[in-house]
């Protein structure tokens, strides 16, 4: 900095030369960002005021057709509430356990924490659209879960899980919350971490039993996190598709259909010709409840941390 | 005394329940290994009578995982690259350097994330086909390299603003510029950072599904893993053995992967709540 008064001129020309770098060095990134997100993101909203099949050009502007059309459509509402009842069970079996699992595994004295956290962590990175083959298999009415009650002695005829709506919604819910429970986990874990130990240490003088020190210290301070936690599963569930898409295809008669599945159904594998133009309506409405939610559950991670947290950006300053 | 049946109770609950946890993964690679008809006749016994490679000879071979395999991996790695490159150079530019505009950048960056997007894998399909890449790999890279990768720009904006201007400043006395300093002084103190976003990345990339469906709709020579299990599974039905060792070819790689990379994935994954 003191460089700078005393050499003007020729730091000047150091700095412009800084800037140009640092323009070229964003450049690619911002051509990718606007080419291949921002493009992407407007057309899916100009796809859905025509009515088009997905070839030739687009020439039928229909206006709100689309979404006139959609909002009678029973089917739609039917995958809108599949969708929120697979969220809402997502994210209470997905927090709820991850909470235990995580206070659990932030015990000091507890050993073999890494391997723990390694093996809870593990479905994570599997892949989601195998993991509903392999599942579709065990679960199967031949499958090793059915044979696994029978040798233990708890059914006697094999059930059919996934041909069942309630079953198959219900093993959608516990499938797809083994498999992220590891991510939330962490999070989870990390919050625990910046609870810092003089607390602990305070209430141990004070005489806390550990019961008490978890219903009146940790779970407290866990609430700016835990709003941010909610956040992100509910919205990360909300757009839920590789699972059912290959665990359930929606079946049994729609009853797992959620709404990306719909969308897909409409664009990609229709009964009769593709229907870009509303499955893109389909994905707009998709996308201004998914902007909703989060904008409410937003407002409560502000409202419970107050201004001291922000979910993103807390990088830059 | 109460404390150690406590902690007891506890490692043999985490026990059970982590086998339980863990069991899927250990019945398709036991399941990979058996013949199909001992796969109906042994029930839940999980330990094969002896190991049959039959299975990963039929799936790499007659139904093409070879082909699903290099695909992934070509796939993955390109767009590993391509995006920790990206946000490696925008992560410098934005956490080392005051220019002009940097704040309005951050700003529409930001904002642009949090609108509403709409089905945007169609106008991706769409523009991969005016650019003439719909049958081809590298259209897929493209398409999985796109995104605006905030947390990783994030990570490396933090990292690269935490490097002290002295570091920069004795580059810039033995005549190094900017590019220089940045790439041979810099760049390697950045390796966790680099790990970090690089394993994370991989994980994404060799478990996206949607993307490399609808891209390779109708190619399917270009399929990945994800995508051609899918297929498999449509046209051997009851190859139920093939199927365990499709699977345990995509899951196995990863999985491996993670055990050894697991540090830099989970400090990411804790990076991304705060």
């Amino acid at each position: 900095m003191a460089k700078k008064i005393k050499n003007g001129n020729g730091i000047s020309k150091y700095n412009r030369n800084k800037y140009i770098w640092a323009y070229i060095f964003i450049l690619p990134q911002i051509i990718v960002f606007f080419g291949f997100s921002l493009y992407p993101i407007v057309m899916s909203y100009v796809y859905s005021f025509y009515d088009w099949s997905g070839i030739g050009p687009l020439t039928n502007f229909v206006g709100l057709k689309n979404y006139s059309r959609i909002l009678t459509e029973s089917s739609f509402w039917n995958a809108f509430g599949n969708t929120f009842v697979y969220t809402a069970g997502f994210t209470v079996v997905s927090i709820s356990i991850a909470l235990i699992l995580a206070l659990v595994l932030n015990n000091p004295n507890l050993k073999g924490r890494g391997i723990y956290r390694t093996v809870y962590f593990l479905p994570v990175v599997t892949t989601m659209a195998i993991i509903g083959i392999v599942m579709q298999n065990i679960f199967g009415t031949q499958g090793f879960f059915n044979e696994f009650l029978k040798a233990i002695g708890l059914i006697d005829q094999s059930i059919s899980w996934l041909s069942n709506p309630v079953l198959a919604m219900i093993l959608l819910i516990i499938i797809g919350s083994w498999k992220e429970i590891g991510i939330t986990m962490i999070y989870w874990l990390t919050g625990l971490q910046m609870i810092p130990r003089e607390v602990y240490e305070a209430a141990k003088i004070d005489g806390a039993g550990s019961w008490q020190t978890l219903r009146y210290i940790t779970l407290p301070l866990l609430k700016p996190i835990g709003a941010t936690i909610l956040l992100l599963t509910v919205v990360s569930s909300m757009r839920v598709f590789d699972l059912v898409k290959t665990l359930t295809e929606g079946g049994p008669y729609f009853a797992t259909e959620t709404l990306e599945l719909y969308i897909y159904r409409f664009a990609f594998a229709p009964d009769g010709p593709s229907q870009v133009g509303f499955a893109s309506a389909a994905g707009v409405i998709l996308g201004l409840t998914v902007f909703i939610v989060s904008l409410i559950l937003g407002w409560v991670v502000y409202k419970v941390s107050g201004q001291k947290r922000k979910p993103l950006g807390g990088g830059i300053k | 005394m109460k404390n150690r049946t406590a902690m007891f109770m506890t490692h043999t609950l985490l026990i059970v329940f982590g086998i339980i946890w863990i069991y899927p993964f250990i019945w398709m690679i036991s399941s990979s290994f058996k013949t199909n008809s001992t796969f109906l006749t042994s029930g839940i016994n999980p330990l094969p009578e002896n190991i049959h490679w039959d299975n990963y000879i039929r799936a790499w071979e007659v139904a093409n995982f070879s082909g699903y395999f290099l695909n992934s991996v070509i796939i993955t790695l390109s767009t590993v690259l391509i995006v920790i490159t990206l946000s490696c150079l925008t992560g410098y530019a934005l956490g080392r350097v005051k220019f002009p505009g940097r704040k309005v950048i951050i700003t529409i960056v930001v904002a642009l994330m949090f609108i509403p997007s709409g089905y945007t894998i169609i106008p991706l399909y769409e523009l991969m086909k005016m650019l003439g890449l719909s049958d081809s790999i590298f259209g897929v890279v493209l398409a999985e390299s796109s995104g605006a990768h905030i947390l990783f720009i994030l990570l490396f904006a933090a990292f690269f603003s935490r490097v002290p201007q002295e570091v920069e400043d004795s580059a810039a006395i033995d005549g190094a510029g900017f590019f220089r300093t940045f790439a041979k002084i810099v760049l390697p103190t950045a390796k966790p950072v680099i790990a970090t976003a690089a394993i994370m990345q991989f994980v994404w990339t060799w478990s996206s599904f949607l993307v490399p469906l609808v891209l390779t709709l109708n190619s399917p020579e270009l399929r990945t893993l994800a995508v051609g299990m899918l297929s498999f599974v449509g046209r051997y039905q009851t190859d139920w053995t093939g199927m365990a060792a499709g699977a345990s070819i995509s899951l196995v790689p990863v999985i491996l992967i993670f055990i050894v990379m697991q540090r830099y994935f989970i400090e990411g994954i804790s990076g991304s709540v705060k």
